[in-house]
C-alpha cells in the first residue's frame, strides 16, 4: 500500500510504486477526469497539479507523488475552477472536451501564479496542451477572460 | 419558408409510417431513462424518439454520435424546436445501437456518424418526430378538455386553450395521454416555418459542454463496469494485413503480476490483466516471431509517392473515368496553351486525443460494449462476425468521442475488446497506448495528382483534366462489395471542378500496395481540392490575371460567388499586406460552400510558413446552430493549418517511422492562426459542416506562398525542407 494525497484526502493505493500517477488516478481511484493521451509528456490531457505545480501525471511515478498534493480536475478549489469554468462556457470552448481536463489544469496552474498574464505569457504556459479539435483561439480568450476574473 | 427545405411529399409519407410504427415499443438508452412502454402512468413516449415524464422533462434520442461536432445538442434542438418544448426541460439520451429506428437516411439506415451527414440525414425526420408528438398532445388535450383541436395551441412546454387561455404543461398532459394508433400523415405544412423558430437558427449553449469542464463527460476510456479487465493487443510490426504471430514466448509477460490471460489473436497477441500497468509491462516482456509475407513488406512512402505521381502524369494509364463532360483530351490537344502541374501528398494520421479503446462484456449469447464509435452499425456487424453471434447479440453504448475524424467509423478496436472479453471470460477494456495508435492508423491515403489546363487562344479554359492515383479506402473495408472497376468515390470526391473550365475529365488510377488506409476529416477533399485550389491559381498566374478576380469570371452559382466575395473583404484582398501575402481557397461539398483566406508570412532562411489570420465565409444552408457552425470551421482551419504545414506520416519497409506526438507533430497554441469565421445563412437545406472547412486551408496557403515568394508548393505537408527545396529551385 502507498499513501498519497488527492484532492485533499489521503488514500491508499495497491500498486507498485513505478505505475504513473495517471493510472492510478484513473483506473485505481476512478478519478477519470484526468486523461490519457500521449504517456510521454507531449500532450498535456493528463495534467494535474503536484503542489500546484503543473505536472504530466501519466509521467510522473506514484512514488514521485508521495507526499505531495495532489488535485486533478474534481479537485480544482472553487477559486480557480468557477472563473475557468464559467469563461470557458461564455466561450463555448469544447468540442470533442477529451484534452480539456488538462487544458484546465494548466490555465489554472498560470492563474494560481500570475496576476494578469499577457497573451504571449498564455501561449508559451499552454503550448504543451494539444487541442486536435483547434481549439486553441477559443482557450486563449477563455483564459484572459478567467484571469481578469481570478484577479479582480 | 423556401421550398427547398421543404420535404417532399413522397419522403413524408414514408417518414410519418416510420413514426407512427415507431410509436408502440420505444427503445430508450442505456442512461438516464429506463425502458419505457408507449405510456407509463406518469410518461409518454409519442414515438421512439421522445419520452416525456410527468416532471415535464423532455427526454430526446439523439442518433448521432458526439465527438465534438455539437450533434446533442443540434439534433434534439430539431425534435424541440417541432414539439415547441421549453428548452430548459430537455434531456438528451443518447440513442441505443437501433439502426432500424436511429438510422441515417441518408446512409442507408446505418448508425453511422461521418460524411457529414449527421443534419443532412436526420433534419427532416427529427422536426417531424417533434411534431408528431406536439400533436399527440394537442389531441391528448383535447379528448381531456372537449374542446376542438383547433382551439388549441402550444407555447414553449405547455397546451394553451385559446378562448379560455387555460394552459397546461407537458408534464401534466403525460399523466394521461395516450399514443393514438395512427394519426393524419404530417407534411411540411406541420413544421414551423424558419422565422418563427426558437431553435433553429438560435444560439444555443452546448448541452455536454459543462460535463467536459469538471471531468464527469463519460468518453469510452472512462467506463467503468464491475470486475473490470484490462487488455493490451500487440500487433504486427508492418503494417497493413498478412502477418500473423508464430512461435511466441511468452514467459517473462505472464509473469508480470495482475497479467491473467495471455491470448494468441489471428493478428496479433492480447494480454488482458487487472491492472493498465500490468498490461503494459506484459506487452513489453512479449517475444513474438511474426510470420507471413505481407504486401506492405516493401511499402517506403516516399518511393511509392514517386512511383504514382509517374502514373498520374502518364495519361495512357486511363484507371477509372469518373467524371467525363465534353472531350477534354481533345479541348487540350487543341489548345493554344496548356498548364500542367502535378500535386502530391503524404499519409497523414487521425490522432484523435483519447486513443482507441473500447470496454466488452461477453456472455455466450449475447455481447453488450461500450465504445467511442462513429459507427454502432459496423461495430455490431465486426463483433457479431468476430464472436460468430447474431447482430441482435450485440448491442453497443456510443460514449462521447474523444475525436473522431472518421479513424472512429472504423471498428479493429473494438474487436480486440470483444475477443479478449471472451477469452479471458470477464469484462475488458482495451486501451490502445498512443504508440500503438499512430502506428496502426488507417491513414489518409497517400496521392498523386496531375492536372492539365487547356486555355484558347483568348486564354479561356476550354479543357480541365485531374488524374488522381491512390490506394482504395473503399475496397479495403468491403473488398466483397467493391467491384475493380468502380471509382472511390472517398478518394476521389471533390475533383470535379464547378468552375466553368471548359470539358472536363477526371480520372481515378487505383494503386494497391496493401496499406490501410481509411477515412479522414474530409478525405478525398482534403487533398483533391489541394490540387485543384492550388491548380486554379497557377492557371491565373499562366494567364497574368488576378486569382480572386479569375474565379468569380468562371462561377455562376450564387452561393459560391456569395462566400468567395464575403471571404475576400473579410481580409480585404486587395490592401497589400507588408511582407506578408493572401491567398485564396474555395470549396463546396455536403451541400455547404466555404471560401477561405490565409494571411502568410515566411521565414527564407528556415523555410517556416507562419499562418497569421484565417478569414472563412461559410454557407451551410440553414444552419441550424451558427455558433456550432463557427466552431466546426475555426476548428477546420487550425486542424488544416497544422495538416498543411506538419502532419506526415512516412514508412519505410512498411514500417511507420512515428510513434507519438514528439515526431508526429500536430499544430499548437503557438501556431495556431488566428480565425474569423463569418456564417451566410441561406434556406437551403442543411448541410454538412464537420469536415468542409479544413479543404481550402492547405491550397489557401500555398497560394498566400506563391504570391509572396514567387514558389509553388505542390507537396503536402509544405515543410521547411521543402520550402527551402523549392526556394532554391
Amino acid at each position: 500500500m502507498i499513501s498519497v494525497v488527492v484532492n485533499g484526502k489521503p488514500v491508499n493505493v495497491s500498486a507498485e510504486p513505478d505505475t504513473p500517477l495517471l493510472w492510478v488516478l484513473r483506473e485505481h481511484l476512478k478519478l477519470t477526469g484526468t486523461k490519457f493521451g500521449c504517456g510521454v509528456a507531449q500532450c498535456g490531457a493528463c495534467t494535474v497539479h503536484l503542489d500546484g505545480q503543473p505536472a504530466r501525471s501519466c509521467s510522473v511515478p506514484l512514488s514521485a507523488a508521495v507526499g505531495k498534493k495532489i488535485t486533478t480536475i474534481e479537485g480544482l478549489p472553487p477559486e480557480l475552477a468557477e472563473p475557468l469554468r464559467k469563461a470557458w462556457v461564455a466561450e463555448q470552448v469544447p468540442q470533442c472536451g477529451y484534452c480539456q481536463s488538462g487544458q484546465i489544469m494548466q490555465a489554472a496552474a498560470l492563474l494560481h501564479g500570475k496576476s494578469r498574464p499577457s497573451r504571449d505569457q498564455i501561449v508559451a504556459h499552454m503550448n504543451g496542451n494539444i487541442c486536435r479539435c483547434g481549439t486553441y483561439g477559443r482557450i486563449l480568450r477563455a483564459v484572459e477572460k478567467a484571469a481578469g476574473e481570478v484577479h479582480r | 419558408m423556401n421550398d427547398a427545405a421543404v420535404p417532399t411529399a413522397t419522403r413524408l409519407n414514408r417518414r410519418s409510417f416510420l413514426l407512427a410504427s415507431a410509436g408502440l415499443a420505444v427503445a430508450v438508452g442505456f442512461a438516464r431513462v429506463r425502458g419505457a412502454r408507449a405510456q407509463e402512468a406518469s410518461r409518454i413516449a409519442p414515438n421512439a424518439w421522445i419520452v416525456i415524464d410527468s416532471k415535464g422533462y423532455v427526454n430526446i434520442v439523439s442518433p448521432a454520435a458526439e465527438m465534438g461536432q455539437g450533434a446533442m445538442t443540434a439534433l434534439p434542438a430539431l425534435v424541440a424546436e417541432d414539439l415547441d418544448a421549453d428548452w430548459r426541460s430537455v434531456r438528451v439520451v443518447q440513442a441505443p445501437s437501433d439502426p432500424r429506428r436511429y438510422g441515417n437516411p441518408r446512409l442507408g439506415g446505418l448508425m453511422l456518424t461521418g460524411g457529414s451527414r449527421t443534419l443532412q440525414g436526420y433534419y427532416e425526420l427529427l422536426r417531424l418526430a417533434g411534431a408528431h408528438a406536439r400533436f399527440v398532445l394537442l389531441r391528448a388535450v383535447a379528448n381531456e378538455w372537449a374542446v376542438p383541436t383547433d382551439e388549441l395551441m402550444t407555447d414553449s412546454g405547455a397546451v394553451v386553450h385559446r378562448p379560455t387561455n387555460r394552459h397546461i404543461g407537458y408534464g401534466e398532459i403525460a399523466k394521461f395521454a395516450t399514443v393514438p394508433s395512427s394519426l393524419r400523415p404530417l407534411g411540411a405544412a406541420d413544421l414551423k416555418p424558419l422565422n418563427k423558430c426558437n431553435f433553429i437558427g438560435r444560439k444555443l449553449e452546448r448541452l455536454d459542454i459543462p460535463a467536459k469542464l469538471n471531468g464527469t463527460a463519460k468518453f469510452g476510456i472512462d467506463t467503468q463496469v464491475r470486475d473490470l479487465h484490462f487488455g493490451a493487443v500487440l500487433r504486427a510490426p508492418i503494417a497493413g494485413p498478412g502477418m500473423e504471430p508464430g512461435a511466441i514466448d511468452d514467459a517473462a509477460a505472464r509473469n508480470v503480476p495482475g497479467v491473467t490471460a495471455i491470448v494468441p489473436l489471428s493478428y496479433g497477441v492480447g494480454i488482458v490483466a487487472t491492472t493498465v500497468e500490468a498490461t503494459i509491462k506484459s506487452r513489453a516482456a512479449l517475444k513474438v516471431d511474426w510470420r507471413g509475407a505481407p504486401k506492405a513488406g516493401q511499402y517506403d512512402s516516399d518511393k511509392v509517392l514517386a512511383e504514382f505521381a509517374a502514373v498520374a502524369e502518364d495519361i495512357g494509364k486511363a484507371g477509372v473515368t469518373f467524371h467525363a463532360s465534353g472531350d477534354a483530351a481533345a479541348a487540350i490537344a487543341a489548345a493554344a496553351k496548356t498548364v500542367s502541374a502535378t500535386y502530391l501528398n503524404d499519409h497523414v494520421y487521425h490522432a484523435t486525443m483519447e486513443p482507441m479503446n473500447a470496454t466488452a462484456v461477453v456472455e455466450h449469447d449475447r455481447a453488450e460494449l461500450w465504445v467511442p464509435t462513429q459507427s454502432p452499425s459496423w461495430a455490431m456487424a465486426a463483433v457479431a462476425e468476430a464472436l460468430q453471434l447474431r447482430t441482435e447479440q450485440v448491442s453497443i453504448h456510443t460514449t462521447y468521442l474523444g475525436g473522431g475524424f472518421g479513424r472512429r467509423s472504423e471498428w479493429d478496436f473494438v474487436v480486440d475488446a470483444a475477443l479478449l472479453a471472451r477469452a479471458a471470460g470477464k469484462p475488458v477494456k482495451v486501451i490502445w497506448t498512443r504508440e500503438d495508435d499512430v502506428t496502426h492508423d488507417k491513414y489518409r491515403p497517400l496521392v498523386a495528382q496531375h492536372l492539365t489546363a487547356g486555355l484558347d487562344a483568348g486564354g479561356a479554359v476550354v479543357g480541365w483534366r485531374h488524374r488522381i492515383v491512390s490506394d482504395s479506402i473503399t475496397a479495403r473495408i468491403f473488398p466483397k462489395q467493391f467491384r475493380p472497376d468502380a471509382n472511390d468515390g472517398s478518394v476521389s470526391e471533390g475533383a470535379v471542378s464547378t468552375y466553368d473550365v471548359g470539358d472536363q475529365l477526371q480520372q481515378w488510377v487505383r494503386q494497391d500496395r496493401g496499406i490501410d488506409v481509411g477515412y479522414w476529416r474530409a478525405v478525398g477533399p482534403g487533398y483533391t481540392r489541394f490540387a485543384a485550389e492550388s491548380f486554379v491559381d497557377e492557371v491565373a498566374k499562366a494567364k497574368n490575371v488576378d486569382p480572386l478576380a479569375f474565379r468569380l469570371s468562371l462561377l455562376r452559382d450564387e452561393r459560391a460567388r456569395n462566400v468567395i466575395e464575403t471571404a475576400a473583404n473579410m481580409a480585404v484582398w486587395h490592401k497589400p499586406h507588408d511582407e506578408r501575402a493572401l491567398g485564396l481557397a474555395y470549396s463546396a461539398g455536403w451541400e455547404t460552400h466555404v471560401a477561405t483566406v490565409a494571411e502568410v508570412s515566411l521565414d527564407r532562411e528556415s523555410g517556416q510558413i507562419r499562418v497569421h489570420r484565417v478569414w472563412a465565409a461559410v454557407d451551410a444552408g440553414i444552419a441550424v446552430q451558427p455558433q456550432i457552425v463557427e466552431a466546426q470551421i475555426e476548428g477546420a482551419v487550425v486542424h488544416g493549418t497544422g495538416q498543411a504545414l506538419f502532419e506526415r506520416i512516412s514508412l519505410q519497409g512498411g514500417r511507420v517511422e512515428q510513434s507519438n506526438f514528439h515526431d508526429y507533430r500536430v499544430i499548437r497554441m503557438a501556431e495556431a492562426p488566428e480565425v474569423h469565421v463569418q456564417v451566410l445563412q441561406s434556406a437551403h437545406p442543411p448541410g454538412g459542416i464537420g469536415e468542409v472547412g479544413l479543404p481550402p486551408v492547405a491550397p489557401a496557403i500555398a497560394n498566400a506562398v506563391a504570391r509572396l515568394a514567387g514558389v509553388r508548393l505542390r507537396h503536402l505537408p509544405m515543410t521547411p525542407e521543402r520550402v527551402k527545396a523549392a526556394l532554391r529551385a
